[in-house]
């Protein structure tokens, strides 16, 4: 299935995507910032997404949460996201106010420092760290979001430190940051814009032209540091968490090949055969067979420099204890590792691969993100049609030197999550969970 | 550098639902296709006239567990042989229990769609259920309950049903049930609530996508016609309150980073003929990002990383709650904002602009919702398990547009009772019990959490 794609570059440098699709009269705005927590500097962990939340508190001619409210007043849905490599901002407008999402994000691409005051910061903080609070401290397992990539990367290493950023730092920033950022990153010549859906094609790069054309391009940023890293781990490192959780909990990551390489197809495959749905060796080997865990699942990072990871995560069942969990994954590795897969368990994958990759281009929304992310990692939208291929031409003997070259017990990194007082917790005891008494 | 001027809306394009036909298969099993040719994707949903409401006193969670036990093998397969034949054909079955329905779907390539449909075909008509699968499920499910004891959102939603329906009530149960009704489940139950259920007459199949109705309707007859049998379950009444007058509960989780708020009561059933001045009412309230309680909590306060409100709208009055999670320290100050946007919310009408914000959201995000196979069959599922009529999806939009400013008044004085809200926290004793005591709302009332 292919989807057609336009692509040209303004003067001064935005990136443009488009693609058509009239079967309803609805459009997609989707805008790629190339910059994520991987370009923060040391002791402001966090403030990339800290920033995002600063781009819907106006700009010059938009006043706080109007954003929000315009595009809703539209009959639209829109948000914003940040990861370790970019920072997305998105909207799916009926087709009638594509104007309006492209000038809204025009004006905060070309003048969002003029509406930027302490009190917007203050409050953005506060509701970060509530955001924090939420995601990552009052969550079971919640802090695997920082402790696995630090597990992973070395200490200096862009992808090491927290995205959600710690309290502190969260405090530490200023204003000034706001600027400094907004001007390094926030560029014309730092983004991709993409349009998918419901709009003529020469009205659409006219208003393209009229509402980002003024903009001036930016005078660079900074590179990052050194991101390659060597194949494998060189050995296991493991983190033991004691954490306030009923049940145990494993992932294990292994260093793979970064998102988009040639080598990237087999990995993916691989954690497929691994963890993904019911008929994954995981699943039918630890939930169905031996009964030792309660869920499983497998993915990748998708990160395209440096490394990217290939995690899966293990849930145990009440009876089995933190080592036996541990025991069991690796059991499974070792048998992957020394026999390899089977023509069924690719074709298996690759089937279900296929149909996520299809179902999801129904979405207006899902088509322009994918178009900004092949354009910001690789210039070329047009690989969104052929990613379908790449999949279907992964072999047997592929994955298999994928899985020797890369899950050895030289790559394996454990982190294990064990429930503070197991013994406080059995099946049993919830039994007058809502027993309600006057105090 | 930017342009000041903001632009002018187009002339909008217009929309319609998809167009759906529907048939009756020979053995009075309903079937509603609707063609929609974008891609050669089609989704097939089947709905069962059964869910949680007719588990049953004591069974709480055996229509969760049948829906499951559906994908555990058929009497011609294994559950691990039965997965992997959904999955070479790139599809997966995934089944589960509703409070007033059991639904069961899968999305596939057009090219797959008729193996994949038998395969559907025998997971409905011959289960299995075979005894060592229903242990297996059991203690999943088991360890899904002490899972939830750590978990701080999910404590709180089922605290919160426990807290304002009345003991006996079904809904102050979790759907899934309690630890000691799924102790209790067995295969002979599951087979029983199956026997009992899941019959042509009580199963609507949805299919949705790049099939044609005649191709459709045969197929489907070729699959399910020769199936037989009848319905003979009956529901039983599930939505008392547990109390009138307002209450507050703590559930006591020492050093919780956050306090987890549910405030709310038991609400209005689906088909209560104000539906639409309460949806916007509850988009204004908390339904949307720039709600008053959203803006007042998250943008002004920072309290939180967000606050919202919803009606779960199910066959009998679901419970209507505003839900947020709040720094432990403002516990009781969000509470008291959110009980002033209620008192705000029912004392005066609402300004024209915000009433137009709430329609105008409301509609235009209406083709929005219906991009996809799965949400198009989802739309037409809650048509019939709601039995809501034929042209509903072509008259929404109308129906929105029409709600008033004194609407949206006499919706939130008749359907948010601010002399019977109930006010429940998981959070941290020490931080917020005083607080909450000082509120002077009602008696401070201790959850008991188990050992």
């Amino acid at each position: 299935m292919q989807i057609p794609i336009e692509k040209f570059y303004l003067d001064n440098g935005l990136f443009v995507t488009l693609s058509e699709d009239r079967t309803a009269p609805i459009v997609a705005v989707n805008l790629w910032y190339h910059v994520g927590s991987a370009n923060e500097r040391p002791g402001r962990t966090g403030f990339a997404h800290l920033f995002e939340h600063m781009l819907f508190q106006g700009s010059q001619n938009v006043g706080a949460n109007e954003h929000f409210e315009l595009i809703q007043r539209a009959g639209g849905t829109l948000n914003g996201s940040t990861w370790l490599e970019r920072t997305n901002y998105f909207e799916t407008v009926p087709s009638n106010q594509l104007a309006l999402a492209l000038w809204l994000e025009a004006d905060r691409m070309g003048a969002l420092i003029p509406a930027m005051t302490q009190k917007k910061l203050d409050t953005q903080r506060d509701v970060v760290k509530n955001e924090r609070r939420w995601s990552v401290d009052n969550q079971p397992y919640g802090t695997w979001w920082e402790k696995l990539p630090q597990l992973a990367f070395p200490e200096a290493h862009p992808f090491h430190h927290s995205l959600i950023g710690s309290m502190e730092h969260l405090s530490e920033a200023s204003l000034t940051d706001v600027e400094e950022f907004f001007e390094t990153y926030y560029t014309p010549d730092n983004a991709v814009l993409s349009i998918a859906g419901d709009f003529d094609s020469v009205e659409a790069r006219d208003l393209v032209r009229k509402y980002f054309g003024p903009i001036p391009s930016g005078k660079g940023k900074p590179p990052l540091p050194a991101m390659e890293l060597p194949l494998t781990f060189g050995g296991s490192p493991r983190l033991v968490v004691e954490d306030d959780v009923s049940l145990p909990r494993m992932y294990m990551a292994f260093r793979s090949p970064v998102f988009g390489s040639d080598e990237y197809y087999a990995a993916s495959v691989c954690g497929a055969i691994l963890g993904m749905r019911r008929g994954s060796r995981l699943y039918r080997a630890l939930v169905r067979e031996r009964q030792v865990a309660a869920d499983v699942s497998a993915f990748t990072f998708d990160l395209s420099k440096g490394s990217d990871l290939l995690i899966v995560d293990v849930t145990a069942r009440p009876e089995t204890t933190p080592d036996q969990l541990e025991a069991e994954v690796g059991r499974e590795i070792d048998t992957m590792f020394s026999d390899g897969i089977t023509p069924e368990e690719l074709q298996r994958a690759v089937a279900l691969i296929q149909t996520d990759m299809i179902t999801s281009m129904q979405s207006a929304s899902d088509r322009a993100d994918k178009l900004s992310m092949f354009a910001t990692y690789f210039e070329n939208p047009d690989l969104v049609n052929e990613q379908a291929d790449k999949y279907r031409a992964v072999t047997v003997e592929q994955v298999n030197e994928f899985i020797r070259a890369r899950l050895g017990r030289d790559n394996r990194a454990v982190l294990l999550y064990v429930p503070k007082s197991r013994a406080d917790a059995s099946p049993e005891s919830e039994g007058n969970l809502a027993e309600v008494a006057a105090s | 550098m930017t342009i000041s001027v903001r632009p002018e809306a187009g002339a909008p394009r217009d929309y319609h639902f998809p167009r759906f036909e529907r048939r009756t298969l020979s053995n009075g099993m309903d079937l509603i296709v609707a063609p929609v040719t974008k891609l050669p994707v089609v989704t097939a949903l089947a709905i069962v006239n059964a869910g949680g409401t007719s588990d049953g006193p004591g069974k709480e969670g055996v229509a969760s567990l049948t829906a499951e036990a559906l994908r555990e093998g058929t009497t011609r397969r294994n559950g691990l042989d039965l997965a992997m034949e959904f999955e070479k054909l790139g599809t997966s079955l995934e089944a589960g229990a509703d409070w007033d329905s059991t639904v069961a779907s899968m999305t596939v390539l057009s090219e797959h769609f008729e193996k994949s449909l038998a395969l559907f075909g025998e997971v409905l008509t011959a289960p299995a259920f075979l005894a060592t699968d229903i242990d297996r499920l059991r203690a999943e499910r088991l360890a899904e309950r002490l899972q939830l004891l750590s978990e701080p959102r999910a404590l709180a939603d089922e605290s919160f049903a426990k807290f304002i329906y009345a003991r006996g009530s079904r809904y102050s149960e979790p759907l899934g049930g309690g630890t000691r009704s799924v102790s209790s489940i067995t295969s002979a139950d599951v087979t029983g609530f199956y026997r009992r259920n899941y019959s042509p007459d009580a199963v609507t199949m949805i299919l949705v996508g790049d099939i044609a109705v005649d191709k459709a309707a045969s197929l489907m007859e070729t699959i399910f016609g020769s199936w037989q049998g009848q319905r003979t379950a009956v529901r039983t009444p599930v939505d008392e309150p547990s109390r009138t007058t307002s209450a507050v509960s703590l559930v006591a989780k020492e050093d919780a980073a956050q306090s987890e708020l549910r405030i709310g009561h038991v609400g209005v059933e689906r088909t209560h003929p104000d539906y639409f001045g309460i949806v916007v009412m509850n988009a204004v309230l908390g339904g949307l990002f720039s709600s008053r309680i959203n803006l007042n909590l998250r943008e002004a306060h920072g309290y939180t990383y967000g606050a919202s409100s919803y009606y779960d709208w199910r066959r009998d009055a679901g419970p209507f709650v505003i839900s947020t999670a709040v720094q432990s320290e403002v516990t009781a100050e969000a509470i008291k904002e959110t009980l002033s946007e209620i008192d705000r919310m029912r004392s005066e009408e609402i300004p024209e602009d915000e009433l137009t914000l709430a329609t105008n959201y409301l509609d235009g995000v209406f083709p929005i919702r219906y991009e996809t196979t799965s949400a198009i069959a989802s739309a037409l599922a809650s048509m019939v398990i709601f039995g809501l009529p034929a042209d509903y999806y072509d008259t929404y939009r109308q129906k929105v547009r029409a709600v008033s400013t004194a609407d949206v008044l006499a919706a939130a004085k008749n359907h948010v009772n601010a002399d019977g809200l109930q006010v429940l926290v998981v959070g941290d004793p020490a931080i917020v019990r005083e607080p909450m005591e000082s509120l002077g709302i009602g008696p401070v009332m201790q959850a008991e959490m188990a050992e």
